[in-house]
């Protein structure tokens, strides 16, 4: 019986509709070609992809183009009618494509149910990638010309080579020139001939392409008997491995200091609620889910402007939960002065009706948060080491958070006043200050940075009902660690959390990791009870 | 002087209510057993084996609030992490059920629980060894988490970690704990845990005799710890833990050893717990990282709150009562539960810190004195 | 001495007029056991939703056996215990003749013991490890030779993938699902240093190390995949992460078994294009009965954006199975609907039959679905009916055990072929 379960396994494709007919498959127009095409599975319709691309027609680029987005489609009753979906802010339409060589015409009045998607699946997309490259090769400015080589490095098949070789000598960029031996040399490496391929590690050594690490690597493995190119060969790689090395070093720190930041950011209101006002605010995860629920709200509100809703959504989200935090410090907190443990499971109580509350106006399903796209991608400083964008725009922010906070405390009024009540609370009060107003203020700051946080949060994780919970140990530990009443503690401690969690990760594991900073941090409590940047002072007992 | 009267008054005073509450709970308990164990089950007055293993769970919760009420009542050390205790005993069970599965596990290895032989294990590990043996078990579930809490409190006692900076770290600790636990290789089931535990001494888990033995077990054991708990803190080591309470400093300027004293309470208060968590995984049938969970222990927190902290019968009824709240509303209304609960903390710590005990007592004292003073003030109220 | 004779009379009485009320109402009850709130609210409350959904789409046809159904839901809180505590409620004191229930494996495993003791009867939706088959539940979810085995075989046959990184969430599901990967896999050519394994806590939120980790070990010049058992909540800064970091479906897809329609709904969906997804059911699978569940589904729910996924398809399957078995048998005592149920045939969602077999697991078809903008997924390949199988076939100790609860000599969940006895297991 199992065994038969197990020989059952296999695969079935989906077959797409439409019969294939046999004049269509030699005719040369680009409609009937596409007609066979949709009438193949995906492993024909791969191999297919090729005479697709050689019909040498304006429209074949913009239709392996449309391909690969899975633009096209035909009609359910004829399937030599196809059709291309466009899409105008949030309308779909359909523009049949006419003529022999499927040129766009205007759009039609057509029923999607009446349509069918001509569809690709990974493979098919890849096949269409290189065909693109290669189409483009030929007729692509610099820029997409070398955009091609770079799709088709390490991928050349004998015949391709053969082509690209032809094309050489027509090109008149440098840059060009230089990627095309880099693209042929990797080709090379395969040769059966010795010399050559000694030949072609010449432009491959230092280079940090990963298809060319590879592609030595491989060509290590295929000619092993031949000495003197394996020993060049490995040499080459070192020579890689010692720069990759390097990157990889600063790839870690970089994921070390994102981590950080986000350390800094959780933990930075609750540097100022506790270790200013002396209040265990437990409630500060849900602060920061507030704003990272302020985000989702502001999206929605303005759907067609994405690109600009994080710079609406800060100051809003800063504005909700400095708001909730003034609420909580009027109506709760102002009546338990002096008793912090009380103050903890006050605060405790209302983040568990906060979580409920949004639990039930938002339902605890994960909300969907979009990301601006100038916030999507990364920036390659080379093939081996490039950095995310939002990381780095959080790392930013949670800098520019902190010097503003530095700033107010330092040097404004409010500041001052704060300081004031913290260090002394009854000589403040004496000297004319508003200490309940103070107080309510600081909570609010604090709270409305927790706020500001949770955009950048929402950017990184779930917008769900739980998503403050994830962070409030986190945070405490930070501000616990870097000692309480101390900015600077606070941004010491969570950077150097940071990097010592992703340093540990490839060692350990991401789980024991996490592990041993917070036994760490719970000896290093025991030892210094007062953190890494103790409070001055006589009033610390 | 007027205060130490004040004080041995009111303990007489709770002396009263502590013998009343070892009453009823030796006479539910006995009650529950015989009416489950002898009348038919048609019967109107039929304890089912359902509301006997809700007891059961419930006096567990009891213990441990009474474990927190001992530090956090009387000592002032606000524990987050006493869930940690509780399951590590409850872990220590566990570990002594599944070695009594034996060769029954659905694999039917002789030695290995189910779960390793899935995970490819090939042997034992050391730490599952003896664990098959009940004395053994049962020491390690002590000395377990007793060498926990007196590792972690010598520490932290030592070097002056008190006040909220004690309760994160507390909170830190299960935490950490809990992570531990949810990792496959640490040989404890991971995210599963232990369960489909077959029997307990040779006795039949799921026979209702021996379910009704462990309620009963458990009921004799919370009024135990009831009962040393309450001579603990009316002995000298008592009055001194209450004067660390209500003034740290002094008490170490008067020459006591403050830490000493912290110290073994808390390992008692995690022995305790320990306790009630290897009483609490037979009757459920599970144990699983889960109950590390930060939120577990600080509900605990506020069992103690709700009841009246520094009362230990406030803990047990506490407990008792939020416990039963909570079976009876997240059957009828879900989704109020937790703004019930949430609610519950912010009015209890604001309106009632002393907890409904202290509150019943007040009303109770203020209807004696109106009572006493409109006969005529002549009896001394006792 | 009087007055004791007449306090038992008056108690008899009492009794009496209790019982002829509780029988007084000729209902089927059926028990709901999907957690309301916690964690695992997010998921549950879906299924709770469906079997109500159904129960009422029953009534609406007459009930069963001349009586309606009636549902009993409760709330076990996303608390494990607590499914152990609720499910003797269901059985002791509402005594409900089937249960709809759990999602997690912990909370099945917590409910088995009391299941088995008081001989309920409970259909379980959600794919799991296997390694299980009970005399009291049902498994309508995939095994893993109904998920995880044909993805890997359509990867392997689609996209020529050489590399293996098997990334999921560190618990029972994915380690299992892991370890009969990489015995399959080792089993098709594939070495040891081709493979890559990472666990990562529940709620995982940093994948910055394990993404670029992942990036190395795919850019070794062959085709690299990821087989993901990720699960829940961080499943969105996982993909996230994938997609910031720049790697597309087209260099190292990633196909997983634990994020359906639901799952997506949380997503912006448009990196993710061409991503994998292995299920039995998809929401754009091509049959009748699917169009008309899902107008069913939008309808009940009253939210024309609520999607369906495939524990909805298992739920709906189980709820199916049942009520024809009940039918069958002509009355809803356990023992008699679990033997009926034994090779009935109900229809499924995709056009095909899922037959309940005698090792308490069902027949079902493999999808592999790639992901679209709009978060739902193209169907690129089914495989017709696979039987499940309770015991996995590549993992040593297991092979040698097999399931069949009809077959009298065998009568077991855990029989070993070896020994020729079923080890544990007290009916």
């Amino acid at each position: 019986m199992k065994n038969l379960i197990a020989g059952i396994v296999g695969v079935w494709l989906v077959a797409l509709c439409g019969p294939v007919t046999a004049e269509a498959a030699d005719n040369g127009s680009l409609r009937a070609q596409l007609q066979h095409f949709s009438g193949l599975n995906y492993r024909q319709k791969k191999a297919a992809v090729e005479g697709l691309a050689t019909i040498e027609s304006e429209s074949t680029l913009p239709l392996l183009q449309a391909l690969l987005g899975g633009e096209i489609y035909f009609s359910k009753t004829d399937n030599s009618q196809f059709y291309q979906r466009r899409e105008s802010g949030a309308e779909v339409q359909f523009s049949p494509l006419l003529g022999d060589q499927l040129s766009p015409g205007p759009t039609a009045a057509i029923k999607p149910s009446s349509l069918r998607k001509l569809r690709v699946n990974n493979a098919v997309r890849k096949a269409l990638r290189q065909a693109i490259a290669a189409v483009q090769l030929r007729v692509g400015s610099e820029a997409e010309r070398l955009a091609a080589l770079e799709t088709m490095l390490g991928k050349l098949d004998d015949e391709a080579y053969l082509r690209l070789q032809q094309l050489q000598p027509q090109q008149s960029s440098a840059a060009v020139q230089d990627q095309f031996q880099l693209v042929l040399a990797v080709h090379q490496l395969g040769a059966a001939d010795s010399a050559q391929r000694l030949a072609a590690l010449g432009p491959l050594a230092g280079r940090l392409e990963p298809q060319v690490r590879a592609a030595i690597q491989q060509a290590i493995e295929a000619f092993a008997d031949d000495r003197a190119f394996v020993a060049e060969a490995s040499a080459a790689l070192a020579k890689t491995e010692q720069r990759i090395g390097f990157y990889r070093f600063v790839e870690t720190l970089f994921f070390g200091l994102s981590l950080g930041s986000v350390f800094l950011l959780a933990a930075i209101g609750l540097a100022i609620t506790f270790g200013v006002m002396g209040v265990i605010n437990m409630a500060h995860g849900e602060m920061i889910m507030l704003g990272a629920y302020t985000t989702y709200v502001v999206q929605l509100l303005m759907p067609a402007h994405l690109q600009y809703s994080l710079l609406v959504a800060v100051p809003a989200a800063f504005l909700v939960s400095g708001l909730f935090g003034v609420l909580i410090e009027r109506g709760v907190i102002q009546f338990l002065h002096g008793r912090p443990l009380e103050t903890l499971l006050a605060t405790f109580g209302i983040s568990l009706i906060l979580q409920q509350l949004v639990r039930s106006v938002f339902s605890p399903l994960n909300r969907q948060v979009a990301s601006p796209s100038w916030m999507s991608g990364a920036v390659e400083l080379n093939p081996v080491l490039s950095l995310t964008l939002n990381r780095l725009y959080i790392l930013a922010f949670s800098l520019l958070v902190f010097m503003l906070l530095v700033y107010l405390f330092k040097r404004t009024n409010l500041g001052l006043n704060v300081r004031a009540v913290s260090q002394n609370r009854a000589m403040a009060k004496a000297m004319g200050v508003k200490t309940g107003w103070v107080d309510a203020l600081t909570f609010g700051l604090g709270s409305g940075v927790a706020g500001v946080a949770g955009v950048a949060l929402s950017q990184l994780t779930n917008v769900g009902p739980n998503l403050g919970q994830s962070y409030i140990i986190d945070s405490f530990m930070v501000v616990v660690f870097g000692g309480v009443g101390n900015l600077i503690g606070t941004l010491v401690g969570a950077f150097s959390l940071g990097v010592a969690n992703k340093f540990l990760e490839p060692l350990t594991g991401a789980v024991m990791a996490n592990i041993l900073v917070l036994v760490f941090i719970i000896l290093f409590i025991q030892k210094r009870p007062q953190g890494l940047f103790p409070q001055r002072g006589r009033a610390a007992e | 002087m007027t205060s130490l009267y004040q004080r041995l008054s009111k303990l007489r005073g709770h002396g009263n209510v502590s013998s009343a509450v070892l009453v009823i709970l030796l006479f539910t308990s006995v009650y529950a057993s015989v009416c489950n164990l002898l009348l038919p089950e048609d019967s109107v007055f039929y304890v089912s084996t359902y509301t006997i293993t809700l007891l059961g769970k419930y006096l567990c919760f009891a213990m441990l609030a009474l474990a927190v009420d001992v530090i956090w009542g009387y000592c002032g050390i606000l524990s987050l992490g006493h869930g940690a205790f509780f399951a590590l005993g409850g872990y220590g069970m566990g570990m002594y059920l599944m070695r009594q599965v034996g060769d029954r596990g659905v694999y039917g290895h002789p030695e290995l629980p189910d779960f390793m032989v899935f995970l490819n294990w090939q042997q034992l590990p050391w730490y599952w060894q003896g664990m098959d043996m009940f004395w053994f078990a049962l020491l390690m579930i002590l000395l377990v988490p007793g060498l926990l809490a007196f590792v972690f409190g010598a520490l932290a006692f030592r070097s002056r970690v008190t006040g909220v900076y004690l309760s994160i770290m507390t909170q830190a600790l299960t935490y950490a704990l809990m992570l531990a636990f949810f990792r496959n290789e640490m040989g404890f089931g991971g995210n599963n845990g232990l369960t489909d535990f077959k029997d307990i001494l040779g006795y039949n888990l799921q026979a209702d005799g021996t379910r009704v033995s462990l309620f009963i077990i458990t009921a004799f054991c919370l009024a135990m710890a009831f009962l040393l708990s309450r001579s603990i803190m009316q002995s000298r080591f008592g009055r001194v833990v209450l004067a660390i309470r209500d003034a740290e400093p002094r008490s170490r300027f008067v020459g006591y050893r403050v830490e000493r004293y912290k110290l073994w309470l808390f390992v008692y208060s995690a022995l305790l717990a320990a306790l009630a968590g290897a009483l609490y995984v037979p009757q459920v049938g599970i144990i699983n990282p889960g109950e590390f969970a930060p939120l577990n222990s600080i509900e605990v927190v506020v069992w103690v709150a709700v009841g009246g902290r520094g009362t230990l019968y406030g803990a047990i009824i506490g407990a008792l009562l939020v416990n039963y709240a909570k079976t009876r509303f997240t059957a009828i209304w879900p989704d109020a539960w937790l703004f019930m609960l949430g609610a519950l903390f912010v009015f209890i710590t604001v309106f009632l810190p002393q907890g409904l005990s202290a509150y019943v007592a007040a009303k109770w004292q203020q209807y004696r004195h109106a009572k006493s003073t409109s006969k005529g003030a002549q009896h001394e109220p006792c | 001495m009087y007055g004791k004779k007449t306090l038992s009379a008056g108690l008899a009485a009492l009794a009496l007029a209790y019982t002829t009320v509780s029988v007084a109402e000729d209902t089927i009850k059926v028990g709901v056991l999907h957690s309301l709130s916690g964690t695992m609210a997010i998921s549950e409350t879906t299924l709770k939703d469906t079997v109500l959904m159904m129960i009422e789409a029953q009534n609406a046809k007459g009930g069963l056996l001349g009586k309606k159904l009636e549902a009993v839901v409760v709330d076990p809180a996303s608390n494990w215990p607590l499914f152990a505590e609720k499910t003797r409620e269901l059985l002791t004191k509402e005594e409900v003749d089937v249960i709809f229930g759990c999602w997690t494996s912990v909370s099945r495993k917590s409910v088995l013991p009391v299941i088995e003791e008081l001989n309920g009867l409970m259909f379980y939706p959600v794919q799991y490890e296997g390694e299980e088959s009970s005399k009291n539940v049902f498994y309508t979810g995939a095994a893993p030779n109904q998920q995880a085995i044909p993805a890997v075989d359509y990867l392997m046959q689609e996209a020529e993938i050489k590399r293996w990184v098997l990334a999921g969430t560190d618990y029972v599901y994915p380690r299992t699902t892991n370890k009969i990967l990489e015995a399959y896999l080792k089993s098709k050519g594939v070495k040891a240093e081709d493979i890559m394994i990472s666990y990562t806590p529940f709620g995982h939120s940093d994948w910055q190390g394990i993404v670029s980790s992942i990036k190395k070990f795919g850019s070794a010049g062959k085709a690299t995949a990821v087989v993901s058992t990720v699960n829940g909540d961080a499943n969105v800064p996982f993909y996230k992460e994938l997609g910031n970091q720049g790697i597309s479906a087209e260099d190292i897809p990633v196909v997983a078994f634990s994020v359906g329609e639901e799952e997506l709904s949380g997503f912006d969906t448009k990196p993710l294009l061409g991503h994998l997804a292995a299920w039995n059911y998809f929401q754009s699978a091509e049959s009748e009965a699917n169009s008309e569940f899902i107008s069913q589904w939008k309808a009940y729910i009253k939210d024309d954006k609520r999607v369906t996924n495939d524990p909805m398809e298992a739920t709906y399957i189980g709820f199916n199975a049942w009520a024809k078995a009940v039918t069958k048998a002509g009355s809803t005592e356990v023992d008699a609907v679990r033997s009926s149920l034994y090779g009935i045939k109900v229809p499924n969602l995709t056009g095909g039959y899922a037959e309940v077999l005698p090792n308490h697991h069902i027949s079902k078809p493999v999808l592999i679905g790639e992901i679209q903008a709009d978060g739902q997924f193209e169907i690129v390949s089914q495989t017709p009916e696979v039987a499940g199988d309770a015991w996995t076939d590549h993992l040593a100790e297991s092979a040698k055990i097999i399931s069949n609860w009809q077959d009298p000599a065998i009568n077991c969940g855990n029989y070993n072929k070896e020994t020729k006895k079923c080890s544990g297991q007290k009916y």
